[in-house]
């Protein structure tokens, strides 16, 4: 298994590593030790690796990326994930701000809390956080699912479109056009699948409130004047 | 006998005109600020304000035809692996798919490659049609990432990071309900038939500090090949271009307030940023002052008609130009063959503007399928190459009158104004005197 330590080895030389894997495969491990808050670790990779970090990284780790599953064995800086296309991330730890940003596909799991703005114009990305997210959570998040098992700030979903909002605990307070929904049979189906898919066994979807879009300010009206 | 007052000619208000008239009549009517397409139409100083001196006793002249006056240009020779190489100084700006129809990008793409020069794409992703006949594509990494990805970012001939852009300086876009097609909603992962917001900022980063990570992230993504550009409408020209430096860029596009929109607020158009003509030499003074003209590229935009505002934007210190509007003229917008459809529209060829409402019969800023019909690519793709010529022809013209061998050794001691506001913001003197207002303490 290759191994690149942070320490002794440039950023540069993991990543030309990681694009130069064959899109299909076959699966490769890698270990990336020393990270102490490196920017951009494993980013932009194209190929069904698995890559295992030790420690914690700075911003952007794992953006744009596709197929690979990448796992920080610590917290995360700003944006995570961002621009995710397919393939899963999994933080251990802590994330900070904009996580899964942008994000069309995968999966993004969150053991600890995420910062403000987690999903922020997310299109397409299923985000799950056992802990809190911060406030302006799924600003403008157009599609995919977000599923929080602890709190959410303020501002969740504001100005949201066809994103699905799922939030286990208390929500501050919700962003503009952004309001309660009913919880039908085919989202207790969606949440029991994803809450699988990031190992959690120990929480029912029946626990969970969703959340989405009013779709009042799709189109605009003078009358939403105080919205604005 | 009675008095009788002698009735005067009627006379309007100037602050009360008529266009003010009617745009009051418009917003208590509707209720909603005026949208519309195009870059601030206000008159503003701009490069008719000034005149080359041309050739005289102190200096000779190139002969016209017969002496080499060299175009060439290459953009990202900062850090980038692979640089853009332009036969011309002058690009395509980025515009839309979505705001753009179909066959108005491929023309686009079309007539930029003839004439050896690259195009940009815009808020909504890469199109094949664009992609497939660009040879040189810068792609726009914009607020709402509306279809980034990483495998369009890996075919991009460079990367250009919208900060803001001349009409509407912090201010996102706007695409209305009605230009949303099944295509462009796809493309952008929206419904279809919703007005659609991109943002004024990007989503995952605040400020030059983390815009500087922003751009090591970009550069990992593609392995350092791409030249990275960073877009900035004209704001603070010094202090922007001074930060995009220090963030890592390797080329900086400054876009005047005539610079187009495809759609935002009349209000934020008319009366937010600076015009091109102001903006220029202090961004050429802040590379200057990091020993960075020539190394870090300028790309100016914004009002760029013809070869002598592009012969004036390089004497002021850019390494080239940016076109949007009159890339749309040479392909067809406004054309006046399409007058009776104009004046449908309540409006006249040289002023239709209201490109959000996808009703174009040029067939350009739609998204309807029987009016795009109306762009042939490979004409209109013929049309803009030949008036990219044209303006280069002419912009040589001019380097040869004043001696110069390449348009990159114009300079502003070619230059005089014709005014005083003018002669302030390009610095170079007044005509006929060596003024030149806001140095000197006066």
């Amino acid at each position: 298994m290759p191994v690149f330590d942070l320490a002794t080895t440039e950023l540069r030389a993991l990543n030309q590593a990681l694009h130069a894997l064959d899109k299909s495969g076959p699966a490769e491990d890698f270990e990336v030790t020393n990270p102490r808050g490196s920017h951009a670790v494993a980013v932009g990779i194209d190929a069904p690796v698995n890559v295992t970090i030790d420690g914690s990284v700075g911003y952007y780790c794992a953006g744009m990326n596709e197929q690979a599953t990448i796992t920080v064995k610590g917290n995360a800086g700003p944006g995570v994930a961002e621009n995710m296309m397919s393939g899963k991330v999994v933080i251990k730890g802590d994330a900070s701000q904009y996580a899964g940003a942008t994000a069309h596909g995968g999966l993004l799991v969150i053991e600890g809390n995420a910062s403000s703005r987690c999903g922020i114009s997310m299109k397409g990305v299923d985000i799950v956080v056992k802990g809190n997210i911060g406030h302006m959570s799924a600003f403008m998040a157009q599609s995919g699912n977000l599923v929080v098992l602890g709190d959410a700030g303020d501002a969740l979903g504001d100005s949201l479109y066809e994103a699905r909002l799922f939030v286990r605990g208390t929500v501050k307070s919700l962003g503009a056009d952004c309001e309660k929904k009913e919880m039908r049979p085919e989202h207790i189906e969606l949440l029991t699948k994803l809450l699988a898919d990031a190992g959690i066994t120990d929480v029912k979807p029946e626990e969970f409130t969703r959340y989405g879009s009013a779709r009042t300010l799709y189109n605009f009206n003078v009358d939403n004047f105080d919205a604005y | 006998m009675t008095y009788k007052n002698p009735v005067t000619t009627p006379r309007k208000s100037a602050t009360f005109d008529d266009y003010t008239l009617s745009e009051i009549r418009r917003a208590a009517a509707t209720g909603i600020y005026d949208i519309r397409g195009g870059g601030a139409k206000r008159k503003v100083p701009h490069f008719d304000d000034l005149l080359f001196l041309g050739a005289s006793m102190s200096r000779y002249p190139l002969e016209g035809y017969r002496e080499k006056c060299e175009t060439a240009v290459t953009l990202g020779t900062r850090f980038a692996k692979k640089p853009i190489e332009l036969k011309i100084p002058i690009t395509i700006a980025g515009m839309s798919f979505g705001s753009l129809s179909g066959p108005a990008k491929e023309a686009l793409g079309r007539g930029a490659s003839a004439a050896g020069t690259s195009t940009t794409t815009g808020d909504g992703g890469m199109t094949e049609e664009e992609r497939g006949h660009s040879t040189q594509l810068v792609y726009q990494y914009l607020p709402s990432r509306y279809g980034m990805n990483p495998r369009d970012l890996k075919r991009a001939d460079a990367i250009e990071i919208v900060i803001g852009q001349g009409a509407k300086p912090g201010g996102g876009g706007m695409l209305l309900g009605q230009k949303i097609s099944d295509r462009v909603a796809e493309m952008r992962n929206l419904p279809m038939g919703i007005d659609q917001r991109s943002a004024c900022r990007h989503p995952d980063w605040t400020g030059p500090d983390d815009l500087e990570i922003k751009i090591q992230e970009i550069r990992e993504i593609t392995d350092w090949e791409k030249p990275i550009f960073i877009k900035v409408g004209g704001a603070r020209p010094y202090y922007d271009v001074a930060l995009a430096v220090k963030a890592g860029a390797d080329v900086i596009v400054l876009d005047g307030m005539q610079g187009g929109t495809a759609a935002t607020q009349e209000v934020f158009i008319e009366h937010v940023g600076q015009p091109t003509l102001a903006c220029i030499r202090p961004a050429v003074k802040a590379l200057q002052d990091m020993g960075m003209h020539r190394k870090v590229q300028l790309i100016v935009s914004g009002g760029i008609r013809n070869g002598a505002d592009v012969a004036k934007a390089l004497a002021l210190g850019a390494d080239a130009v940016s076109i949007g509007t009159a890339a749309l003229v040479a392909i067809g917008d406004n054309d006046p063959k399409w007058e009776a459809e104009y004046n449908e529209l309540g409006t006249t060829t040289g002023a239709y503007d209201d490109w959000h409402e996808g009703r174009d019969p040029a067939g350009i800023t739609t998204q309807d399928a029987d009016l795009m019909k109306r762009v042939d690519p490979i004409a209109a793709g013929r049309r803009l190459a030949n008036y990219l010529k044209v303006m280069t022809l002419e912009a040589q013209t001019i380097a040869r009158a004043c001696g110069k061998n390449h348009v990159h050794n114009l300079e502003p001691e070619d230059l005089c104004a014709l005014n005083i506001e003018a002669a302030a913001m390009a610095g170079v003197p007044l005509a006929g005197t060596n003024w030149v207002p806001g140095q000197g303490g006066f």
